[in-house]
Formats: structure tokens, sequence, C-alpha cells
């Protein structure tokens, strides 16, 4: 009985911040958008700054007809959006969030499993463009698994780097073997994690599956209300389990300045937001990549510096031991 | 990216990219929220035109000179008794209608550069918008209320020359004075006093 009060009680919490925190970083990037770009963004809903624009979006999608093209593979078509979001809440629950196993579920190959399912989510966007029966989300479901093939492999290579620099698979036990140091040793690493994950998620500048002045919006043409919705959750959702997995591989997770036992939950979140920002900040800064510079980046610069970031690795966990 | 630029280290640019939002960021934004805030508009701003029809004589050169006809007059003649018995009894024009068909102007503002007698301004106003498009035509004592809002003209920038109106009604008044002391022996109505000069 107590186990299962337990595992309720670890389900609702991880459910809450799936829940919570994309909306945070949602609003983060139109406010943080807005600014960088010299507006306002959402000022009235709410009525304290906007704060409450994205549930007033959500009630939107909410009355939207729910249209199904009618040569679309219905099945495929409905599914898609599920197949897009559950995997980033699945990996959520790996995440360690403070020390002392404030974490979900934690899985001794915790890192594994969390690359493993993290890579499902792109499998949405691919259903969504190949159900469609839309050239445009045809072309863009494509791309999108054109995107994960380049982008996976630099993605898992600096995840690795991490991993062995630790010594374990376990995302609890990387963070427990951080150390500062690591930041500057890790750091080619990191950039490369990164940059992969913004791309797996088709963020700008990688957003050329959903290049809207050439393939309209990629996969999600043809969806709308809560389905499209649910994509965009995905999206803020993926930006979330990103900058977690950052957080927890490069920048110690739950280790701060102070209280790490206390606090740790403190540090995790004010890391994550962080570099969600960053990725935000990506976004507003950097025009989109056409999609040949986008394989040559990933396939000529991402997966050398990688392999150059193991190759250190391994050395200084040698030269230590 | 260029070859021209190669002499600039790789990723200088990305950094320019970061900086220049980040420091935009954190400068204060431009937006003006408008409803809740009213704009501050130069007086020159050309908002709505208002009708000072106590200067308006119905020449009809403005309603002429719109080029899109939106400035509707009507106006009748009224006798004026004669100024001295035995006098010719005169006329005068009386202003019965003055509409701007604001669905139609295009706010050249060439019927107020027309207008010989000042009887037309621009006002900075601008929010008359109406769900008819029929109630965009302003009569005339809508357009008299407008005159309300008109601001005083901006000052003569520093240096700048006198306005010509100026320069003329001193030169008009120095031709002016000799003459008035033998005016002053026979008082004249006024409107006599141009048929005197010419």
């Amino acid at each position: 009985m107590n186990v299962a009060v337990e595992v309720a009680v670890r389900v609702v919490l991880v459910f809450a911040a799936f829940l919570l925190f994309p909306l945070v970083v949602g609003y983060m990037e139109h406010k943080a958008m807005a600014h960088m770009q010299g507006r306002l963004g959402p000022m009235y809903a709410g009525g304290f700054h906007g704060w409450a624009q994205l549930v007033a979006d959500g009630v939107k999608f909410a009355q939207k007809e729910d249209i199904v093209p009618a040569d679309a593979d219905r099945t495929v078509f409905k599914l898609a959006p599920w197949i897009a979001l559950l995997p980033y809440l699945l990996v959520l629950v790996v995440v360690p969030v403070g020390p002392g196993g404030l974490v979900g579920s934690d899985v001794d190959a915790g890192l594994f499993y969390a690359l493993a399912v993290m890579s499902v989510g792109v499998v949405g966007a691919v259903m969504a463009g190949y159900a469609s029966a839309n050239k445009f989300a045809l072309l863009g479901g494509i791309r999108v698994a054109a995107q994960l093939m380049a982008y996976e492999l630099p993605l898992v290579l600096s995840a690795v780097s991490a991993a062995m620099a630790a010594g374990t698979l376990s995302l609890g036990g990387i963070v427990g073997a951080w150390r500062p140091w690591w930041l500057a040793w890790q750091l080619l690493a990191l950039v490369v994690f990164l940059v992969a994950g913004v791309a797996e998620l088709r963020r700008p500048p990688f957003d050329m599956p959903v290049a809207d002045s050439e393939i309209i919006f990629g996969p999600y043409t043809e969806y709308t209300g809560l389905r499209f919705a649910l994509f965009l959750l995905a999206e803020y959702a993926g930006i979330v389990v990103v900058s977690a997995l950052a957080t927890v591989l490069f920048l110690g997770g739950w280790k701060g300045p102070v209280l790490d036992a206390q606090l740790g939950w403190l540090w995790t979140c004010v890391k994550v937001l962080f570099v969600a920002f960053v990725v935000i900040w990506l976004r507003v800064s950097f025009p989109r990549l056409r999609e040949d510079q986008l394989q040559r980046f990933a396939w000529m610069g991402l997966v050398p510096l990688a392999l150059a970031q193991l190759l250190l690795t391994a050395i200084v966990k040698v030269a230590i031991s | 990216m260029s070859d021209g630029q190669r002499e600039t280290t790789p990723g200088a640019g990305l950094v320019k990219g970061l900086a220049t939002t980040l420091k935009t960021m954190v400068t204060p934004s431009h937006t003006a929220e408008y409803p809740h805030r009213l704009p501050e508009l130069p007086p020159r701003s050309r908002g709505v035109i208002g009708l000072f029809e106590e200067n308006c004589t119905v020449c009809m050169l403005c309603a002429r000179e719109c080029p899109d006809w939106c400035i509707y007059i009507d106006s009748h003649k009224e006798p004026v008794p004669p100024a001295r018995p035995g006098g010719r009894e005169r006329s005068r024009n009386v202003l019965d209608r003055f509409a701007i068909d604001y669905a139609l102007c295009m706010y050249c503002g060439i019927c107020i550069e027309a207008c010989p007698f000042d009887a037309l301004f621009w006002s900075p106003e601008f929010e008359y918008a109406e769900y008819d498009i029929r109630d965009m035509t302003h009569e005339r004592d809508r357009l008299r209320e407008w005159m309300w809002t008109v601001p005083p003209p901006p000052a003569n920038d520093p240096g700048a020359p006198a306005p010509k109106e100026v320069d003329a009604a001193a030169k008009t008044a120095a031709k002016a004075e000799p003459p008035r002391s033998n005016d002053a022996a026979r008082p004249q109505p006024p409107w006599e006093a141009g048929d005197d000069g010419g």
C-alpha cells in the first residue's frame, strides 16, 4: 500500500511538472522573444504581463473545429500528436531533480532509456507528415526523418562522453560524479548536445522541416485544434526535456553553490530554465539553415566535434585513473 | 560568411547576433500600449479637419480644390440692409451645410492650404472610426467641435525668418500709419473702408 501511494505521488508530481514546465517555457519564449525584438509580448491575458496567455491559447485551440483530411490515414493521423508528446513525459520520469531519490523513477541505464525514448517523439512528426495526404506535410516529414538521422548521432556521442566521464549510465550517478571543472572538460560535448538537441526538436535555426515560407508548416500543415496544440506542447515539452538532460549531463544537475541537499531541486529548475532560455535565445538570433547546410553542419561539423570530445574524454579519464 | 570577411574569427558573427538580441532584450521596448496610453502626436499631425465656421465665407475654394470631392457645401444669400438710409441693399453668403466625408478624404490637406480665410485647420485627433460608412460624413457642427482640439501652431525654429503674414501685416501697418490721422476725423463703418481702397 505504501509503495502504491509513493508511486502515485511520484507520477502525479512528474505529470504536474510535465504540464507546468512547457507552459513556463512557452511563456518565457513569448516574453523573451518579444523583448529581444523590441516588443512587449502578451500584456493583457490574466492581468499581469499576460501570464495566462498560453491558457487562453489552449482554450482557443479547444474551441476549434477538429478536422481530419478526407484522404488522410485517419488512425495514424489521430495517433501522431500523442506519439509526438508522450515520449517527453516518459523521459521526464527518469530525470533526477534532487539528491536522495528525488526522481520519478531511478532507472539504472537512465541515459540509454532517455535517449532511446526521446527519439520516439520525432517519429510522431514523421507519422503526421506521412498520414496527412499533403505533399508539404510529406516533404516536411521526410525532412524530419533526415534531420533525426543526422543529429541523433552527435546527440548520442556527446551524451556518451558525459557517461564515459562519470563511468555510469545512471542519470543520478552522472550528477553524483560531476565536478565543476567538468564544465571546461565537457564544454564541447555540452555545445554539441545542445545544438543537436535543438536540431532534433526542429527548433529554429534548425526548423527546415516546418519552414513556413516553403512548406507551410511541414508535418503539422493539416492539423487543427487540440491536435495542433498537442504538437506545440510537444515542442515545448521537448525543450524542457533537452534542457533537463543538458543540465543533468553537463551542468551538474542539483549541484549548486550552496545547500545542495535542501535546495537541489531549485538548482535543477534554475539550470533547466536557463538552458531553455538559451534555446529561445538561439531561435531569436539566428536565421534558418538551408536543408543542405543543415545536413553538412551535422555530418561535417557536429559529428567530428563529438568524436574529438570523446577522444579528449577518454584521454583525460585514463590520465586521471 | 563571404570571402571578403575571412579575416574575422569564425563564429564572430554568431556571437554578434546573440549580443544584439540580448542587448535589445535589456533595453526598454518601444511598444506604445495605445488604447491605454494615448500617443503624443505633434501639433501638425493630420488627424481630422476642423471647421472654424465663423471664418467661412462660402467661397467654395476648398470644395473645388478637393481632389476627391469629399467636401459638401450648401449656402444661400441673405440680404443685408443698407448701411446708410437710401443706400443699396447688399447680400452676403450664409452657410447652410458644410460636410466632409472622411470615408473619401485622403488627408492631402489641400482644402486647408486653399482656404483664404483660415476656416479649416488640422487637428491631431484620429479616433473617429464608425460602424457605418455613412457616419464618416461629419456635418458642420461636428466639424466645428473638432476646432476645440486644434493645437496652437508650433513655435518657429530659433533664427527662422518671421512668417510672411507678420511681415505683410507690419508693412501694411507702416503704410497705413500716416493717413490714419485724417481718417480719425471721419468715422467709417468697417465695410466701407474696403471700398475706398479699390
